[in-house]
């Protein structure tokens, strides 16, 4: 099985490569850009029943994967 | 006094610390990030560096290691605990201090001179430092900004928690004397206990003249000042 999962800055904290990529792509004349987010895209392959892994998961964002003081997750099985 | 500097792949301060810990004539030793004992120290540095490649987020990994369970211990029990830069990190990431610390505002690694208003000598880590005076000490971080939700930075200010806050050489909290966009220009502070303590800055490269600057022996003396009244106090 696997998980996708993705972490993203919380609104709340200040993203400044999210503003830099905005300003990139301003500059390159995309209109219309409101807001970029920089955040972390994770796979992890695991194997177990599905609602065993997703609760693995879940405590591994949690403590590991993300940092809930400044980053927001979610993720998929497949 | 004896100290703990704690080693973790990749940390680069480690020997600095030691160096910094002699100068002021006390003994210190290298703790291997594998190790689940502290081995009865009296102190313990989570020094500067990249702890494991800094990969995932500054210290999330470090935080896991086996010693980072003996210092948990450590700091329960009233231990004496100072992180330096990545040592700030890791504490954070243990939950050993509130808050974060995120990529600088510029972007850019800074690595340079700054000056610190000490807000506090009611703490193991400021004891000594003369109220009034202005830190010279230098910081040397690409992820310094410091982070907390509104309501953790209304608890720091309201138990006198914040210790150092970057300023001008007039002593003024300015916008431009912040270098890397921390919230309300936080450069350090300690928890509630006040044992647990940390900041950006580097301290242990600032002990000797010879440096430029040996304003951060007043932080280690602060540290002994500390250990030395509590001796003090079980004596009595």
């Amino acid at each position: 099985m696997k998980a996708k999962i993705i972490i993203t800055p919380k609104k709340a904290v200040l993203d400044p490569q999210g503003k830099a990529v905005q300003n990139a792509l301003e500059h390159m004349g995309y209109k219309g850009v409101r807001a970029v987010h920089v955040g972390k895209y994770l796979e992890v392959e695991i194997s177990g029943e599905k609602e065993s892994v997703r609760q693995q998961i879940d405590e591994a964002c949690h403590k590991l994967l993300s940092n809930p003081v400044i980053e927001d997750y979610h993720f998929e099985l497949e | 006094m004896n100290f703990a500097v704690l080693q973790f792949p990749a940390s680069n301060c480690d020997q600095d610390a030691i160096h910094a810990i002699q100068v002021t004539g006390h003994s210190a030793r290298y703790v291997w990030h594998k190790e689940k004992s502290l081995g009865g120290v009296d102190a313990v540095i989570v020094p500067g560096g990249f702890s494991y490649g800094d990969y995932l987020r500054c210290g999330a990994i470090a935080r896991f290691s086996p010693v980072m369970q003996a210092v948990q211990e450590f700091a329960a029990n009233g231990g004496l605990v100072l992180g330096i830069c990545n040592g700030f990190q890791i504490l954070c990431e243990a939950g050993l201090l509130p808050g974060a610390l995120i990529r600088n505002r510029s972007l850019q690694f800074r690595c340079e001179h700054v000056l610190l208003k000490t807000l506090t000598t009611d703490s193991a880590f400021t004891n000594r430092i003369p109220p009034d005076k202005i830190l010279s000490i230098p910081i040397a971080h690409g992820e310094g900004c410091y982070f907390a939700d509104e309501a953790t930075l209304e608890r720091l200010k309201a138990n006198n928690r914040i210790l150092w806050r970057y300023c001008s050489a007039e002593g003024e909290v300015t916008e431009s004397a912040n270098p890397n966009g921390s919230l309300w220009n936080i450069a350090g502070l300690c928890n509630e206990r006040r044992n647990v303590g940390a900041l950006m800055p580097h301290p242990e490269r600032a002990c000797e003249p010879l440096l430029g600057s040996a304003d951060g022996r007043l932080i280690f003396e602060s540290l002994i000042g500390a250990f030395q009244n509590k001796a003090i106090a079980k004596a009595v």
